[in-house]
């Protein structure tokens, strides 16, 4: 008799090359990402070691934190080199790398180039039922094709690239499911933004969860890779949604994804692929999705989460005392009062990309909301950054670059971009930032910077208005903003 | 890697709860393509406040940190790893941890003692004045005032910690299990193997 079992013990089960007797597995990993920041030094022990790729045919290298947005070419078509002595330095070092170790290299001018964790499902290098792993925390991504994907530290990308394995142990699973009908103006975003209000920061520790319910079966592909890419804000290392047939179509005639035959196969494979009836989870959260508003964080931890329509909260409304003495500490930060409206927040940056928010359906739903309106002249920079290259041309196709260039946006080059301090996009200290990405931790953005995370949708409106903007009051007409 | 035996000296009593990578490291330290060097950059923000804990000379070359619950929550950047060993620090105190911080930690040869808050906040008591003694071959941390605390950890990563070993070495020497491994599946599951272009 088999054991009813949950989609990640079906995975990992599947992935088991040896078990030791304290139950740690060497886990066979399937496509490993690579990207400039977190895989130099695995390289380099590598070489001091005379050590090979095991598979370089499962392993993609992609460069995207350090990349500028700005042009990459100059006028005579030659590449522009990065300023940043320490950016160039590292993407140099993956450019040597990647060749000598026999790796596919997808480079700052190809046009597949983006964030790793956009290149991989929109090249169908991603696939359902694998594992998939990258020196990256928001790895995670992945498992909205019901892919085993996390993140690593660089010791452990050594590792894979000369085993193409892992030693680890099994996770606790936990179920978070959300059923009802959403509401009007309420996205992937402000869901994942919600469920990690509700469970914390630390409330996934330990385990994998899995998405459930109607809400995530009804959500496309892309809504679910911005769910799955929050797990790790919720403290869990990677997050799973069972394929479905709406995975198949997303897949299907991608680059690298299987063919004839092979797919007929993979399919077959892929529909068992879900959890069995009577499977256990160790923890379970349910959710109604009635309770989801257009949420927005107000404080230095994703976990920070209010009602666009609410205030900020006052540190003694938590009955925790280090929470108390957090939330003091971050209202210090973001410099804003108790009890102030988040509606009447005002910004003076929006950035729209990253790997949770840079995809076509989030720059179609930012664009839905500019279209004919102009940036609020308060706004100092309003980036728009495409999550790939091949995202650009599909929004290029579709005009959007023209509607956020005519409205005062700034049009970029794929990348990572304000997402984090490390490359030229960054919010001065001091400055606001209406941002679609998924960590607003002091200095995220930058030193000093202040991040409001919030759904692309709502980053386009508080673009338009100037101030945090409840997407709700914005499609009744109620809040206006400035016509083009 | 250094193996880890016992650890001796003064402690770090930092205490603050989720502290994490952004702290212990910036984003701007990230741009090294090499190991070394980090410790200049570790808690940098925290350095800029007068009396901390990093500055005081009397913690100065502190082997051992001492920390609030989830310590090394947020990215999975293993440079905060390399900030702490670059510092000196070889062991970390706290009530828990990031699991992927801990990890990293493991994997160069930092050990991560979970204990509970009464054992912390008691620890941080100590740690201002006297060192901290932390056994790992039985499991303990003990203080000048006669306290002992025992802690838990993995087996495995005990005897890799008492050894120094090198976890690639580890695997490759089981090559064997993971060639058997790939045939089966590539049969199983022709698709695996991308037709990276
Ligand atoms: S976009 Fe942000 S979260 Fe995503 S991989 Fe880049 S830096 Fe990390």
């Amino acid at each position: 008799m088999t054991q009813a079992r949950t989609l990640y013990e079906k995975i990992w089960d599947d992935h088991i090359v040896d078990r030791q007797e304290d139950g740690t597995c060497l886990i066979y990993i399937d496509r490993h990402l690579v990207h400039e920041v977190t895989s130099p030094q695995a390289f380099e022990g590598l070489r001091m070691a005379g050590r090979k790729v095991r598979r370089p045919d499962l392993t993609l290298a992609v460069p995207d934190h350090n990349l500028p947005t700005t042009a990459r070419l100059d006028a005579d078509g030659n590449r522009l080199p990065i300023a940043d002595p320490e950016g160039a330095q590292q993407l140099a070092a993956l450019e040597r790398n990647a060749p000598e170790f026999g790796v596919k290299y997808i480079g700052p001018t190809d046009r597949e180039q983006g964030i790793v964790h956009v290149v991989g499902p929109e090249q169908g290098f991603t696939l359902p039922g694998m594992t998939l792993v990258c020196g990256d925390s928001h790895t995670a991504a992945h498992g909205a094709l019901g892919t085993l994907a996390f993140g690593i530290g660089t010791s452990e990308v050594e590792h894979v690239l000369a085993t193409q394995t892992l030693l680890l142990k099994p996770s606790k699973t936990m179920e978070v499911r959300v059923e009802g009908q959403l509401g009007p103006g309420v996205t992937p975003k402000d869901v994942i933004l919600h469920v990690i209000g509700v469970i914390g920061t630390a409330g996934g520790t330990g385990h994998v969860i899995e998405y459930r319910g109607n809400v995530f079966e009804e959500m496309s592909v892309e809504g679910r890779l911005t769910i799955s890419n929050m797990s790790i804000e919720g403290g869990a290392r990677a997050g799973l949604i069972a394929p479905d047939e709406k995975t198949f179509a997303y897949i299907k005639g991608r680059p690298m994804a299987p063919k004839g035959a092979e797919w007929d196969a993979a399919v077959a494979y892929w529909k068992t692929l879900h959890t069995d009836e009577g499977a256990r989870f160790d923890r379970s959260v349910v959710i109604n999705a009635a309770d989801i508003v257009p949420t927005v964080t107000w404080g230095t931890s994703p976990e920070d989460v209010v009602p666009i329509t609410g205030v900020v909260p006052a540190p003694d409304s938590f009955a925790d005392a280090t929470k108390r003495a957090a939330a003091e500490k971050a209202l210090d930060y973001m410099g804003l009062t108790a009890g102030q409206r988040m509606e009447d927040v005002e910004i003076q940056h929006v950035f729209i990309g990253s790997c949770t928010n840079s995809r076509i359906e989030d720059l179609r739903a930012a664009a839905g909301v500019v279209k004919g309106h102009k940036v609020d002249g308060r706004i100092r920079q309003a980036l728009i950054v495409p999550g790939s290259g091949l995202v650009k041309l599909q929004a290029e196709r579709e005009g959007l670059d023209r509607i956020f260039i005519d409205a005062g946006f700034e049009w970029r080059e794929p990348g990572c971009s304000m997402c984090l301090g490390m490359n030229p996009d960054k919010v001065p200290s001091g400055e606001r930032c209406a941002s679609t990405s998924n960590r607003n931790f002091m200095g995220r953005q930058g030193p000093g910077s202040r991040t409001h995370l919030l759904s692309p949708a709502m980053a386009a409106a508080a673009a338009i208005t100037g101030h945090l903007t409840d997407i709700r009051a914005w499609a009744d007409g109620k809040e206006q903003g400035n016509k083009a | 890697m250094e193996p880890i035996r016992t650890v001796e000296g003064t402690a770090y009593p930092l205490g603050v709860k989720n502290v994490d990578t952004d702290m212990i490291i910036a984003a701007k330290w990230l741009k090294t393509i090499s190991r070394a060097g980090l410790g200049k950059g570790a808690f940098e923000a925290m350095r800029q406040q007068p009396g901390n804990v990093f500055d005081d000379p009397a913690y100065a070359g502190s082997p051992i940190l001492i920390a609030g619950d989830n310590f090394g929550c947020g990215s999975s950047r293993e440079h905060a790893a390399w900030a702490l060993a670059d510092m000196g620090v070889k062991v970390v105190i706290a009530p828990s941890f990031s699991d992927i911080f801990s990890g990293n930690a493991f994997k160069n040869g930092i050990l991560t003692v979970a204990l509970p808050q009464e054992v912390i906040d008691r620890l941080m008591e100590v740690a201002k004045t006297d060192p901290i003694d932390i056994d790992l071959e039985t499991q303990m941390v003990t203080t000048p005032f006669q306290d002992r605390f025992h802690f838990e950890i993995d087996p495995f990563r005990k005897s890799c910690l008492l050894g120094g070993l090198d976890e690639v070495g580890l695997t490759l020497a089981r090559t064997g299990s993971i060639d058997t491994y790939e045939q089966r599946r590539a049969q199983q599951q022709p698709w695996l193997s991308p037709a990276l272009a």
